[in-house]
């Protein structure tokens, strides 16, 4: 039998199956713009605002500080850019953290060229970002400090808590990525002292096109859209109403199914301690204990991660991994060189990352192959290590 | 951007069943080569032979390579190109002929073919050198080339280089 073990969870979810439910009628039925006068509008927009209240208790936000976007992407431009174009008459300095999304990074790139300043934080060799170092980079200019939360490469969780005290102390925004936290790890934007909060649907079993950004209210920002005055004017389009109907369903599940964590780090440290103790010269990157429940990353010396995974893949296993040869522009993941890894460590790290239908016997299956697989790799390699 | 599709039917054969893969006993030379841009590292080793008509034939030929699935890919290719060449015939090989044989590349891994190639030259330049031959130009160019990326390589991968001389000297 052809195996379909996915351990991609951190890439993408596939939509869960009462998520779809939920979503179905807004396609074809309850189809209306959420800013028509008639019935067919007021329903749309009454299941939006329905959505909007169950995400925003979630986190503990009032349900107008959610403002709903295409994707997480969009959320963290959003949240970077327009708040850096509304508030720059205070200052135009940015702290980003080294290992950020891409979405995160290349828009805090983009602002430099555009006359803003940015300090991108180092991390300690799990990744974690350090509070003391946060305050040190604060400056007099100094507008917004953008974090993620759970790292989608090595899976480290930052103590938003402890950040969001530090920036609020000395009076910046705090924006913190949750793209892969959000629905799994509980956030409340008020005792944790966050401003902005990026989540995405798409990671928790919620349809692709959708995602959102909290924004305390009171806060200026410049809407990267301009239009028909959506989403309190701040993000104009048309409203995606299925998806965000499937994206409040995919969180409410998410919300109700807390044990899943537990379920998910059991499986996750089998795999881990699996691999460890199974296959020589391999290491964990990432912090062992504040880490996502679902993700696993690993180094495989002496064998390189795309080719691994294409091995893996012959044996319907699906990962992902952090090698220059699987990037488009041949560099290894700045995430794991951030951490102070070498080049060869990103060379052959594979992310493992698990979710609602992986089950024991996945794990068990994953790590069979793995023996075979690296061992056979590794029989190409002119690197054998030290026996 | 590629995915498993952008590669050849061809290259997944080469990656699924290598030929001539291993260490090779008594090599009559090796060439060493490493890539400075995606960090691939690639060892051919060859056997070289008089054959009937008294000319020098490459009679072995096996590779080591640590790098991704067209890496091992061009790897294996190349050992079936030149296995039963005369130097001669080797020398004039190109990353063209190895794409050729693999169905073809992606473009962002024509850089393994050029590996591949490198890896054959340094190979016959130290079998050349080896026997105090003289060395075509273009070749000592080319070595000039391998022996830079290859020290910046080898200091990448410092710790397991270390580790592999030791094994060599212990054996």
């Amino acid at each position: 039998m052809v195996k379909n073990v996915y351990l991609d969870y951190a890439s993408t979810t596939p939509v869960d199956p009462r998520v779809l439910k939920a979503m179905l009628p807004y396609f074809s039925k309850k189809f209306g713009n959420t800013l028509s006068f008639h019935d067919k509008g007021a329903e749309a927009a009454e299941a939006v605002e329905k959505a909007r209240k169950q995400i925003a208790k979630i986190i503990n936000a009032k349900p107008s500080e959610i403002i709903f976007t295409s994707s997480a992407t969009e959320a963290n431009n959003l949240a970077i850019k327009g708040l850096a174009l509304a508030n720059k008459n205070r200052g135009k300095h940015i702290i980003i953290s080294s290992i950020e999304h891409d979405s995160v990074s290349n828009t805090a790139d983009w602002l430099r060229t555009q006359g803003f300043e940015i300090t991108k934080l180092p991390v300690n060799k799990n990744g974690l970002v350090s509070s003391k170092e946060l305050e040190k980079a604060i400056r007099k200019d100094t507008i917004l400090v953008s974090i993620i939360h759970g790292n989608n490469e090595i899976g480290t969780v930052q103590d938003i808590k402890l950040l969001g005290n530090t920036c609020r102390k000395n009076k910046v925004y705090f924006h913190i990525d949750c793209a892969q936290s959000f629905g799994k790890i509980k956030i409340d934007v008020e005792k944790d002292n966050i401003d902005l909060l990026t989540a995405s649907s798409h990671k928790i079993y919620g349809p692709k096109g959708a995602g959102l950004l909290y924004i305390k209210s009171g806060i200026l920002i410049t809407p990267l859209f301009h239009g028909g005055e959506h989403e309190r004017n701040l993000r104009s389009s048309t409203l995606n109403v299925p998806a965000i109907v499937g994206f409040a369903k995919a969180a409410e599940i998410c919300w109700k199914e807390k044990n899943e964590n537990k379920r998910l780090s059991k499986l996750r440290d089998k795999l881990i301690t699996g691999i460890l103790k199974k296959i020589p010269h391999t290491k964990l990157n990432g912090d062992l204990k504040n880490r996502l429940a679902n993700n696993a990353n690993i180094t495989f010396s002496f064998i390189e991660g795309e080719s691994l995974l294409l091995e893996l893949n012959l044996a319907g296993i699906f990962v992902s991994t952090g090698s220059a040869c699987s990037s488009p522009k041949l560099e290894p993941s700045h995430v794991l060189m951030a951490i102070g890894k070498n080049a060869e460590d990103a060379h052959g790290s594979i992310r493992f990352s698990l979710g609602r239908w992986t089950t024991e016997e996945d794990i068990n299956y994953a790590l069979k192959i793995l023996l075979k697989t690296v061992e056979r790799l590794r029989k190409f390699s002119p690197f054998k290590g030290k026996s | 951007m590629t995915n498993i599709n952008s590669y050849s039917k061809k290259v997944l054969e080469h990656f699924k069943n290598p030929h001539n893969y291993g260490k090779m006993k008594n090599p009559s030379s090796i060439g060493e080569v490493g890539n400075i841009v995606c960090g691939d590292v690639m060892f051919l080793y060859i056997k070289v032979d008089k054959n009937k008509k008294n000319e020098e034939m490459i009679k072995e030929i096996t590779f080591e390579t640590y790098g991704c699935a067209a890496a091992i890919a061009t790897s294996s290719a190349i050992t079936d190109l030149v296995k039963g060449k005369t130097v001669e015939e080797a020398l004039k090989i190109n990353k063209d002929n190895v794409i050729k044989t693999l169905e073809g590349l992606p473009s962002i891994k024509i850089h393994c073919s050029l590996l591949a190639i490198d890896a054959l030259n340094e190979a016959i330049f130290n079998y050349l050198e080896k026997q105090k031959r003289s060395i075509p130009k273009s070749l000592l160019k080319i070595h000039e080339k391998n022996k830079k990326e290859r020290d910046f390589v080898e200091k990448r991968n410092s710790e397991w280089v270390k580790a592999e001389k030791i094994a060599l000297k212990t054996k």
